[in-house]
């Protein structure tokens, strides 16, 4: 069962991720993201964590992603031009994937645990809200206060960068 | 299909999810795709970290993507203010399009 749905997972997130990064249409590449986040949160059910897979949803999937989508539709993109192809550009970036893919799981397997096996309902952590709600008001209380002051002054930058100057 | 799943499968998953998003990074000229595609590398570590911590038995990994998730929320809404706000100039999203430091 871990089988299966790993590997249909797995397809799903490369098989979008790559029409993420290929298609040259904006509005397609942003529906591709949001279902790469989809089968990312999908990803996290089956290693049990799941808050963080509703979380993924909600905030990446609906927030981060509608405001892809609008900034989208405000500047009026088009499909993007294809430039002159610079060759070592695309070389090296072939290099480097060719060297990860055979790289990766000799690296990979080299990690501790890096053998060890799913088996579902045997997860020593509990992913629940409850529980990662007790790490992060006790343990974690002081980063949780600091991010709150980041989102209030991210949204004050946006608010500055975005505003037109009336007066100037 | 390979046997079991182990805690390696999911780190090349994670792997190869970065380097597609690199490879966006690195290969896209439209800056809105750059950023989708540094959404795709902020997820490959999320999915690394879940994993590692779910492994391990220990719950921190969950709550540092938890930090994760929120300081991307930060970082697409400021990049894509900063996005408009360079539109508004240069009628144009393509990196390239952008050399010069001020207008």
């Amino acid at each position: 069962m871990e089988q299966i749905f790993f590997w249909i997972l797995a397809a799903g997130l490369l098989i979008s991720a790559v029409t993420v990064v290929a298609v040259r249409n904006p509005v397609t590449n942003a529906v591709c993201l949001v279902s790469t986040l989809v089968f990312q949160a999908a990803l996290f059910i089956t290693l049990e964590a799941t808050f963080l897979a509703a979380v993924q949803v909600i905030v990446y999937a609906g927030a981060v992603m509608v405001l892809f989508l609008f900034v989208i539709m405000l500047l009026d993109v088009r499909v993007e031009v294809l430039g002159k192809f610079s060759w070592p550009k695309i070389a090296g970036v072939g290099l480097v994937l060719v060297l990860a893919l055979v790289g990766l799981p000799k690296l990979s397997s080299a990690f501790p645990f890096a053998g060890e096996v799913l088996h579902w309902g045997r997860a020593k952590v509990p992913g629940t809200a409850q529980d990662l709600g007790h790490l992060l008001f006790s343990a974690y209380g002081p980063l949780f206060l600091t991010t709150g002051v980041l989102l209030l002054v991210a949204t004050v930058g946006v608010v500055v960068l975005c505003r037109r100057d009336t007066e100037a | 299909m390979g046997g079991e799943i182990t805690l390696g499968h999911y780190l090349v998953l994670s792997g190869a999810l970065f380097l597609i998003g690199l490879a966006g990074v690195v290969l896209r000229r439209s800056l809105l795709v750059v950023m989708m595609s540094l959404e795709l590398l902020l997820n490959a570590a999320n999915l690394a970290l879940v994993a590692v911590g779910r492994f391990q038995g220990i719950p921190d990994p969950q709550v540092a993507v938890f930090f994760v998730i929120t300081v991307a929320a930060a970082e697409a809404a400021l990049g894509l203010a900063i996005l408009v706000a360079i539109f508004r100039i240069k009628k144009t999203t393509a990196a390239d399009q952008m050399a010069s430091l001020r207008f």
